[in-house]
């Protein structure tokens, strides 16, 4: 079972009070702040090892990111990865999740053979949700989000059970496949000082855009349909009412309220 | 010179923070209210490999060094430095072996004690004195192939938890005459004494250990006979005191972060007490003894690593780390106000935990002595 799991070092969310944006460009001002992994990376990392562990095969981690985050990603090799494809190259810088997806999905194709796709259901610190299902449809396999279970079947298929709004779906489909896992999937594993020593071994290999062979108009910045426009903290206003009066006209008051708030079961 | 750490290190702080936060804080509550050492924690540090950091490969350790010990006792004890303190006496029990053993011994011992099937100690405090070492009463006489050991050792970090003892004992009537050894907790005549009731390291067990009449094959002698208090003193200089400072390392980022947290919360005449200029010092004085600590912690840790003598080096690193987390605690009582001295507040537990590392490994008065043979010498 070859498996490929993306993931996306993020600020480290202990920073996030003290991160500042940029006034120009609406993005996150990242110098200086340490990055980690996301709790949904690490989970889709962890199901992807356990896969492996049980029934052979490899892992690889792929990430579109600076330079500057082998060090983040080098915890991937000691959580137990095989190996780890950073993608990193100037002109990737400024991707939006479209342009990202398109570069994760031609690192993919380029790795080879491959059998599972496994991505966070979002990152923690922009969390669109968007990049998996584009993966997919850049690789024109079928995805699941929001994924709580997965089972391998024989016959290359695999049943995965996933969150809905109001309860679960099981659902089954042909592999190669994405999933992107949601929260409480697993616990992922912690760094072992023996995984600190067989990460040693492995390597951390850096693709660039010639790498790739990717369209250059696709890529970064210039790639890129999105423009943030304005970030602003959401205001969410409270207001108090007093309803007065005998208590029925009150209860029959308030009860028509509820109804016109949508709130009252039909 | 490079002060960056190794990725390889930044992972493990990574990994070793997470731990404590996920598996030892939802359990100090707990160890404070009951004294009870958490095993469960035991097991998973021993799981993680964290018992035989300093152990080579070779022997079934992992062998990432002393550095690497440090980064991981400073963020264990940060959250507890009970357990802190219970993990790091685990590494000098071992130490000892590896500092003072023959291959036989080395390869019989040190194998267990790096996975945490099995637990080790270093006992060399009697009640006659802990900083006169030439001062013990425990004997060992040997009768053919066997020395029958009797005596009492006190203060011993995992008296009751401890498989393993290497202990200090009398051989012979000159006043040097100490010889160090290993003794099995399953040895007819071993038993532990007394379990301490102490003001702080709540969990963390300290007590007696008594052995009467035990007899040990010749084997278990580590190194020479009269070689003893060197023996037993270099697991205490290589492991022990980097150990107890990398606890007071823990301390003093417990102390910093729930300084400043208090302070920004705290408001009086209408603003944070983070911006009264009195605040601001106290916690500027935490900063810089943290600072400090760390970089004569690591430096002796690096020391170790690259195989340098090191004693003074440890001395002032223990001397100033430990020293520094008595301050930074009462600092942070003070920044607390009456909160400070609340079961409900960290800062009171940091404050006797503190203390106790004081006198653990030899007292401030020792690290001195210590120190002062470079000046002088
Ligand atoms: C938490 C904890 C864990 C411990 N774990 C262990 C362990 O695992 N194994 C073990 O063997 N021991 C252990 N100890 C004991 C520790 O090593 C001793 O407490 C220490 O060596 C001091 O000995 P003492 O307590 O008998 O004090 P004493 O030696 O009686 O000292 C009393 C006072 O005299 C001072 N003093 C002594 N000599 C001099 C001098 N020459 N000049 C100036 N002042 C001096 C001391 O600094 C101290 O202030 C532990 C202690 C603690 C608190």
């Amino acid at each position: 079972m070859k498996i490929v799991v993306c993931v996306k070092p993020i600020p480290d969310p202990s920073y996030w009070a003290r991160l500042p944006l940029d006034p120009k460009t609406h993005t996150l001002r990242r110098e200086g702040i340490p990055n980690v992994l996301g709790l949904l990376d690490k989970c889709a990392l962890e199901e992807a090892l356990r896969i492996r562990d049980s029934c052979g095969g490899k892992v690889t981690v792929v990430s579109m990111a600076p330079l500057s985050t082998l060090g983040t990603l080098y915890q991937t090799l000691a959580m137990g990865a095989d190996e780890v494809v950073l993608l990193s190259d100037r002109c990737f810088a400024g991707a939006d999740t479209l342009a990202t997806s398109y570069v994760l999905a031609t690192a993919i194709k380029k790795l080879g053979q491959y059998h599972l796709v496994l991505c966070g259901d979002k990152s923690l610190d922009v969390g669109t949700g968007q990049v998996a299902p584009q993966v997919a449809e850049f690789l024109a396999i079928p995805h699941v989000c929001h994924v709580l279970k997965i089972d391998l079947l024989d016959g290359g298929r695999v049943r995965v059970k996933a969150k809905t709004d109001d309860g679960h779906i099981i659902l089954e489909t042909d592999l190669p496949a994405v999933l992107a896992v949601h929260r409480g999937i697993n616990q992922p594993r912690l760094v072992s000082l023996m995984g600190l020593v067989a990460a040693r071994e492995r390597e951390i290999k850096v693709w660039g855009a010639s790498d790739l062979e990717v369209d250059p108009a696709r890529v970064g910045l210039v790639g890129s349909p999105t423009q943030v426009a304005q970030v602003f903290a959401p205001q969410r206003r409270r207001r108090g009412e007093l309803l007065q009066g005998e208590a029925e006209e009150m209860v029959r008051s308030l009860m028509a309220r509820l109804e016109q708030a949508g709130v009252m079961p039909t | 010179m490079d002060f960056s750490l190794t990725q390889e290190h930044e992972v493990l702080r990574q990994s070793m923070k997470e731990f404590g936060e996920r598996v030892i804080a939802p359990k100090v509550r707990e160890m404070e209210e009951t004294s009870e050492m958490p095993m469960d924690v035991m097991a998973e540090m021993a799981k993680l490999g964290m018992m035989g950091v300093t152990i080579p490969r070779d022997l079934g350790g992992t062998g990432l060094g002393h550095l690497a010990r440090m980064i991981m006792i400073e963020e264990i004890a940060r959250i507890s430095a009970a357990i802190g303190m219970s993990l790091q006496m685990l590494h000098t029990g071992a130490g000892a072996i590896l500092g003072g053993g023959n291959d036989e011994q080395r390869k019989k011992y040190l194998p267990d004690l790096a996975t945490g099937l099995r637990f080790a100690t270093l006992a060399v405090t009697e009640p006659a004195g802990g900083s006169d070492p030439f001062a013990i009463q425990t004997t060992a006489k040997l009768e053919g192939d066997l020395y029958t050991i009797s005596g009492r050792k006190c203060f011993i970090e995992n008296s009751h938890l401890a498989d393993i003892h290497t202990v200090t004992a009398r051989t012979g009537e000159g006043p040097r005459d100490i010889s160090t050894f290993i003794v099995d907790k399953d040895t007819p005549g071993w038993r532990p004494g007394r379990l301490e009731h102490k003001m702080g390291l709540r969990g963390s067990q300290v007590g007696e250990v008594i052995l009467e009449n035990c007899k040990v094959p010749k084997e278990n002698l580590l190194g020479a006979e009269g070689q003893g208090v060197r023996v037993a003193l270099g697991g205490i200089s290589a492991y022990g005191r980097p150990g107890t400072a990398a606890c007071g390392l823990g301390i003093l980022n417990g102390c910093l972060e729930a300084a400043t947290r208090f302070a920004k919360e705290r408001i009086l005449y209408g603003k944070p007490i983070a911006e009264l200029q009195a605040i601001q010092w106290n916690i500027c004085d935490i900063y810089l003894d943290l600072e400090t600590s760390r970089l004569l912690v690591y430096r002796a840790a690096w020391m170790l690593d690259t195989a340098q003598r090191a004693d003074a080096e440890i001395a002032a690193a223990k001397f100033y780390a430990t020293e520094a987390a008595v301050r930074a605690a009462k600092k942070t009582m003070d920044i607390h106000g009456a909160y400070g001295c609340m079961n409900e507040y960290a800062a009171q537990r940091y404050y006797r935990d503190a203390q106790l590392l004081i006198s653990a490994a030899g007292t401030s008065e020792i690290q001195r002595m210590i120190m002062v043979r470079k000046p002088l010498s």
